[in-house]
């Protein structure tokens, strides 16, 4: 080579010469026509950059937007009253509309669309990017700006969105002449929505939402830098295979990924194939059945014990779409000891990040799971598969021995986790459920059984608190026919409960169950474990015996939505049942739960895996084999 | 930690530069040296960086940089398979006495004066960072007022053009 080595974001690794995770590509593909949408030939027509604005998001085949207006989008919300096509959901507050467009394309798997105006309507909108961001969740913000004129003189309103969303975004765009939106909305819900999805934004100046220009469609986009590998590479695959065949205690890591590329089927296939117990992270809830004999748990921080110990003793990690969180791996260099790795990721920055892959596999899971199918069955032709059966045997007395289960409260408060596994049982694997965060997240992944993928929402790597009612309300808008239960914290709920505004006004019934124990209880639990149970700033007085500041029902029945109230354990199913049956408005139920009840499992922090405890202080019995 | 040279093609739009700076330090890389220009295809700038990085995290920064939309490729130019200059403006003191010597010790580097003052001359060379390094040596004893001095350029050895593959995608 004369010229130094070629690179792109497949090759990369090969080509500084240095990595074992060297992949090859065997396909770029280039989509033949990357404009999302029907693809409807519109011939050239003159009209407002707004105008475009408005008719570009009705040829990408959006139907549902969220969004407040403001004076540097103002002539955008103007032609958007006239689309019969598109439905404009006015949200209380910006991030309402982002964690909206968030959990609208979570529950779809298509690109959620939020819209604000200048300085701080787009400053509002950032947590939600980047929890967009963090969680791959395809997503298209479009914001005003000030006219051009004025960038850079510090105008009213004015704020660097595409400057401070930089780090947080998949791409931000600039928009200041009214010809270049068509393109920029295509390349936007483009990028989105391909490769690992994440969030696009599109900030366009006042003056080229005014300017006249010649709309047509579809546009043409370029974007030189953006190549997205989908097919594995044939030589890894292989390499795969054999792994897969010589362990004798193989795992299937199985991350957000697999839901993100709709391959949940070829999941089950592939496992059921391979006969390897499948541990489903905080991201990946429902990619595979709860039910599944096969499955052995969450995995992580407040993980189950089998899943936990599954990845701890295993040989052999069969990684899809997930990367190794610190709340997954506890202290890095602990996790999985004597596990060889095969990551299988869209991205290839995130193989070999965290934990170095043996085979790493760039392509999209929809692909990659079959093609690893097949090349274990011809693997398999030549090599037995070593017999599971006594890596089976521990996991199943892990099992049964450390099932995910909770302590009666010595209070004479309501168990939180009673709650939730009621709530589960009672509305079923049909029903989306969309958590905050914090313990209440904790046990809505760990006591509701998850049987489809897209089912379960939350924030999981940013950890949003105030993400659960605006992304239940999203979801619902796109799937009016489920039940959707946005499961919160009393601490969560107070962040963001104004779109119960929003909800009545446009009719989404969302069904809000408020754990209720009257403190920031993650942190709380936080305090009685790690900080001599001195509960600094965590108390925030909802809850039982406290002065009900505010009251949840009250504040239900102020914004129009049935406030209900449930303080006692056989008031529980009663309470849940009533909710079930209103469908025409929202239903905020008060659960008032003991504030001393904690997750388990836990890892505390800065240790090993292996330091998992079940409850205060107790260490599951190890096998001495390891 | 060890200096790599990598040298990355991108969009010619605005931001650009700021993107993959933001990048190197979110992801704490510490950037020793930056230059930025046009390329003999309109529409596309070459950054050419030197980054001190080890081996794993100059993969991860590699890749995290082939993430940024703007960014078409990505060469590291390996020393052997590299020509790679730096450019410097040196001010150094130099009146009638030693102005002279200041002149001689220029030529013997290869370097012009290229302004000349009653109490200073402005002395511009270039070369690998060693050759550099040598004439600031000789040149510290008169006085060093001022320096001024360029990222390092680099270009890979033969005929290739890294850019080939880029244009073919850009016209495609």
């Amino acid at each position: 080579m004369s010229n130094g080595k070629p690179a792109n974001p497949a090759t990369v690794a090969k080509s500084l010469n240095r990595s074992k995770d060297a992949t090859a590509v065997s396909s770029v593909v280039e989509a033949s026509n990357p404009v999302q949408g029907p693809n409807n030939i519109v011939a050239p027509t003159q009209m407002t950059g707004s105008q475009a604005i408005v008719r570009s998001l009705e040829e990408l085949g959006v139907r549902d937007v969220f969004g407040l207006p403001g004076g540097a989008i103002l002539p955008t919300y103007d032609p958007l009253m006239d689309s019969t096509k598109l439905n404009h959901i006015l949200v209380r507050h910006e991030q309402g509309a982002g964690h909206a467009a968030q959990g609208y394309a979570m529950v779809t798997g298509e690109v959620g669309v939020c819209i604000a105006t200048s300085g701080p309507g787009a400053t509002n909108l950032v947590t939600a990017l980047a929890d967009a961001n963090m969680d791959s969740v395809p997503m298209v913000a479009i914001t005003g700006q000030v006219n051009s004129a004025f960038i850079g003189t510090d105008a009213f309103q004015e704020a660097d969105i595409v400057g401070i969303t930089m780090p947080i975004t998949k791409h931000a765009f600039l928009v200041t002449k009214a010809e270049d939106i068509p393109r920029v909305m295509a390349s936007a819900f483009y990028l989105a929505q391909t490769g690992r999805p994440g969030p696009v934004l599109v900030d366009i100046t006042k003056d080229a939402q005014t300017a006249q220009t010649t709309f047509s469609w579809p546009p043409k986009v370029e974007l030189p830098g953006y190549r997205v590998v989908t097919k594995g590479h044939n030589k890894q695959l292989r390499e795969a295979a054999k792994l897969i065949a010589s362990a004798t205690r193989p795992v299937l890591y199985v991350g957000g990924g697999v839901i993100k590329a709709n391959a949940h089927e070829e999941l089950k296939k592939f496992a059921e194939y391979i006969g390897a117990p499948v541990v489903t992270t905080l991201t990946a809830r429902g990619a595979f059945p709860d039910s599944h004999e096969q499955h052995v748990g969450m995995p992580g921080m407040h993980g189950a014990v089998s899943a936990v110990t599954a990845l701890q003793q295993s040989d052999l990690l069969i990684t899809l779409g997930a990367r190794f969180d610190d709340r997954v791996t506890g202290v890095l260099h602990t996790f999985a000891p004597n596990a060889k790795v095969i990551h299988a990721d869209i991205d290839p920055a995130e193989i070999s990040k965290n934990r170095t892959a043996d085979v790493p596999i760039v392509g999209s899971l929809d692909e990659i799971i079959p093609q690893l199918h097949a090349a274990c069955e011809t693997r398999f032709e030549t090599e037995a598969q070593q017999d599971l059966k006594p890596w089976w045997d521990l996991l199943d007395r892990l099992r049964t021995t450390y099932p995910i289960g909770f302590t009666e409260t010595h209070d004479g408060l309501t168990a939180p986790q009673r709650v939730i596994e009621r709530i589960g049982a009672l509305t079923g694997p049909e029903g989306v459920y969309v958590a905050g965060v914090g313990q209440h997240q904790m046990w809505a992944a760990q006591f509701v059984k998850y049987e489809r993928p897209r089912s379960w929402l939350n924030s999981a790597g940013l950890g949003t608190m105030g993400y659960s009612v605006p992304a239940a309300m999203g979801a619902k808008v796109a799937q009016p026919d489920r039940v959707v239960w946005a499961i919160d914290g009393d601490g969560c709920f107070q962040m963001t409960n104004q779109e119960l505004a929003t909800c009545v006004i446009n009719q989404i019934p969302i069904k809000v169950a408020i754990i209720n124990n009257s403190s920031l209880g993650m942190v709380r639990q936080w305090q009685t474990l790690f900080y001599d149970a001195r509960y600094s700033n965590t108390d925030l007085n909802t809850g039982h015996g406290t002065a009900r500041i505010p009251d949840f029902v009250k504040l239900a029945d102020a914004y129009g939505c049935v406030g209900l109230r449930c303080e006692r354990d056989e008031d529980i199913d009663a309470t849940i049942a009533k909710a079930l049956e209103i469908n025409d408005r929202p239903v905020v139920i008060d659960f008032v739960v003991s504030a001393d009840s904690m997750v388990w499992p836990m890892v505390p922090a800065g240790v090993s895996n292996d330091q998992i405890q079940i409850a205060r202080g107790m260490t599951p019995e190890w096998e001495e084999e390891d | 930690m060890a200096k790599h040279t990598l040298s990355v093609l991108v969009e010619d739009v605005p931001g650009v530069l700021t993107r993959v700076a933001g990048l190197f330090a979110r992801r704490a890389f510490n950037i020793h040296s930056l230059a930025v220009g046009p390329t003999e295809i309109g529409g596309i700038s070459r950054i050419t960086v030197v980054v001190d990085a080890e081996g794993d995290s100059l993969e991860q920064v590699t890749k995290q940089l082939n993430k940024l939309i703007n960014v078409i490729k990505i060469v590291e130019l390996l020393p052997e398979a590299s020509v790679q200059r730096d450019h410097i403006m040196v001010k150094v003191r130099a009146d009638a006495a030693t102005r002279l010597q200041v002149t001689q010790a220029a030529e013997l580097f290869r370097a012009s004066v290229i302004d000349v003052g009653p109490e200073s001359l402005v002395v511009e060379a270039t070369g690998n960072s060693s050759k550099i390094d040598a004439l600031l040596a000789v040149l510290e004893p008169f006085g060093i007022r001022e320096i001024v001095q360029a990222g390092t350029l680099a270009v890979g050895r033969g005929s290739k053009s890294m850019s080939d593959r880029a244009l073919k995608t850009l016209s495609a």
